[in-house]
């Protein structure tokens, strides 16, 4: 996805020149292109998180539209304050592009992880969270931060993600059926999509076919919009994420919120392993994140559904 | 020619006075020792274009205080500083404050942003220039000596950086807190145009405050809680706030100075 994201930008920054990409002295090999072809409008910040957040958001306050380009937790948790009153506050409409979400590098260690973010940045000011499953996601993520004049949280994986949706799935990055079923649902945000649709394979060998939603703009309209289709009905959701605050918790919010009901399972990342190192798809398996798992979950799930309803 | 920015200064320390008297605010020290650096930046140095941000965002009683003096908004609305529902509080504000281009409070912000601003300005290529101001204390964080980097690396002759150096911050003096002299050698060595100015003197602040070659920073030795003598250099001002009585004493040696 990182990849897609810099070629993406490159075109669409050719032709207009408030975009400008600030990276925190990362993209080695990803950002090569934009650094040599489009000069005026890159800036290597150094290893400078915060100053570079706040330049950021004076940038955008004079109709600049800066994407701060870093990994995982640099250009959120290192820089909270400046993204929370600099960017947010002052309704600045940067976009943060965080890359190597949740565990995409597991192998770097704990340090590099980014499985709170979510949780942290849904809790701020007029800020919209971006999170694609699969490279077209990518470019729909892009195109409506452009569309829209506010800050923005982009959350990218490393790279390698596979596409999971035909060309039939919608054009925007509102919710996107990626499969359509009859048993129920699955809801995901993120790379984790690559497993939901695994597990959608091993389900249908048994015959379950569940819908698979895949939600790549974290909105509270959006969430509601997912709510409704979920109504009376049943929901695994997935998350590469701790499950406190992140995707799943905000759909159970709004379930409260909006008096509705539908059983639920919740699959996310399990930090008491934090220690562990290993793969990303390693430490998904150490938090139980797996197709074989997941379809299991869903299983049951369903058994618990058709026992009540 | 600084008549015009002395009467200024006197007229908003007056302001600053009543405000936190009657709103029995804190931080009065911090707002009288940079009044005299904002009052030579809005009536001698920056033009209407020009950025300027207060970046020590708990003098906002003088800050506001030389705003409306200069007209940037009406003096009555000073009256509600510090009131319920008020948009003039404690920290610079910029929500429902025309002139204020960034809210700050949180120190280590508004020069970082300021270099946004100035990156800005020199693209558009009319002339602009941001002003800066920052406690000393301020220089305790990273992200100043972050910013110190980037302007020079960015060369950012557009931008001038004004520090209120009046040693104390909020526990002591900056100098047993965290020692920061040599101050002007450590600007020096990051490459920016570095001087050292009487900061209530308002000939050589204007002087000072002149675009430059490179980064330009003004080091404005100045006194906290300056023109109230029993205020002035005392830690406890950073937090007081004047009884009737210490208000009426202050007010008049403010109006019986010659300034």
């Amino acid at each position: 996805m990182r990849n897609t994201f810099a070629e993406h930008f490159l075109q669409l920054a050719k032709a207009d020149n408030r975009l400008i990409l600030i990276t925190g002295d990362l993209g080695y090999g990803v950002l090569d292109k934009i650094a040599t072809e489009i000069p005026d409008q890159f800036i290597n910040a150094g290893i400078a998180e915060q100053s570079m957040m706040s330049m950021a958001a004076g940038l955008a306050s004079q109709g600049y539209r800066p994407f701060v380009y870093s990994i995982a937790n640099f250009p959120t948790f290192r820089c909270l304050e400046q993204i929370r009153n600099d960017v947010c506050y002052m309704n600045n409409p940067v976009t943060i592009v965080s890359v190597g979400a949740g565990l995409s590098y597991g192998n770097l260690g704990y340090t590099h992880h980014a499985v709170e973010d979510i949780s942290i940045m849904r809790s701020l000011l007029n800020i919209d969270l971006y999170s694609p499953g699969e490279p077209i996601e990518v470019q729909l993520c892009i195109s409506d931060i452009l569309e829209l004049d506010r800050p923005a949280y982009l959350r990218l994986g490393k790279g390698g993600e596979r596409a999971l949706s035909s060309e039939q799935v919608g054009k925007t990055c509102e919710n996107r059926q990626i499969r359509t079923g009859r048993d129920g649902y699955i809801a995901f945000t993120g790379g984790i999509g690559a497993l939901a649709i695994e597990a959608h394979e091993l389900l249908a060998e048994l015959d379950i076919c569940p819908s698979v939603i895949s939600v790549p703009k974290l909105t509270r309209e959006n969430i509601q919009k997912l709510n409704l289709q979920i109504a009376n009905s049943h929901v695994l959701i997935l998350e590469e994420h701790v499950l406190g605050g992140g995707f799943g918790s905000w759909v159970l919010e709004e379930r409260e919120n909006m008096r509705l009901q539908f059983l639920t399972e919740r699959m996310g990342v399990d930090q008491s392993n934090k220690s562990i190192l290993g793969s990303q798809r390693y430490l998904l398996e150490q938090s139980g994140l797996t197709a074989d798992s997941i379809a299991a979950k869903f299983r049951s799930l369903l058994d618990l559904s058709r026992a009540k309803f | 020619m600084t008549k015009k920015s002395e009467d200024l200064a006197k007229r908003s320390r007056i302001s600053t006075l009543k405000m936190v008297h009657s709103a029995k605010a804190s931080h009065v020290g911090s707002s009288l020792s940079l009044i005299d650096i904002l009052a030579v930046i809005y009536s001698e140095v920056a033009d209407d274009s020009d950025a300027v941000l207060v970046s020590k965002g708990h003098a906002a009683a003088g800050t506001y205080a030389v705003m409306a003096n200069v007209g940037k908004f009406p003096l009555e609305k000073l009256e509600t500083y510090g009131m319920d529902g008020s948009t003039l509080g404690g920290h610079v504000n910029h929500t429902g404050n025309e002139g204020v281009w960034l809210s700050t409070g949180s120190l280590g912000h508004g020069l970082p942003y300021g270099i946004g601003l100035a990156i800005a300005q020199k693209r558009r290529s009319l002339g602009e220039k941001t002003f800066v101001i920052i406690s000393d204390g301020e220089c305790d964080e990273g992200t100043t000596w972050e910013s110190a980097l980037f302007a020079q690396q960015f060369n950012l002759n557009n931008l001038v950086l004004i520090i209120d150096r009046n040693r104390i911050q909020s526990l002591a003096g900056t100098e047993e807190t965290l020692r920061l002299e040599p101050l002007l050698d450590k600007w020096k060595a990051f490459n920016w145009d570095a001087c050292v100015v009487d900061g209530h003197n308002h000939l050589e602040l204007e002087k000072s405050m002149q675009a430059s070659y490179s980064p330009k920073v003004v080091i404005a030795n100045t006194v906290k809680g300056k023109g109230v003598s029993f205020m002035e250099d005392s830690v406890a001002w950073h937090y007081k706030s004047p009884s009737d009585e210490e208000l009426t004493e202050a007010l008049n040696e403010i109006k019986g100075s010659k300034e």
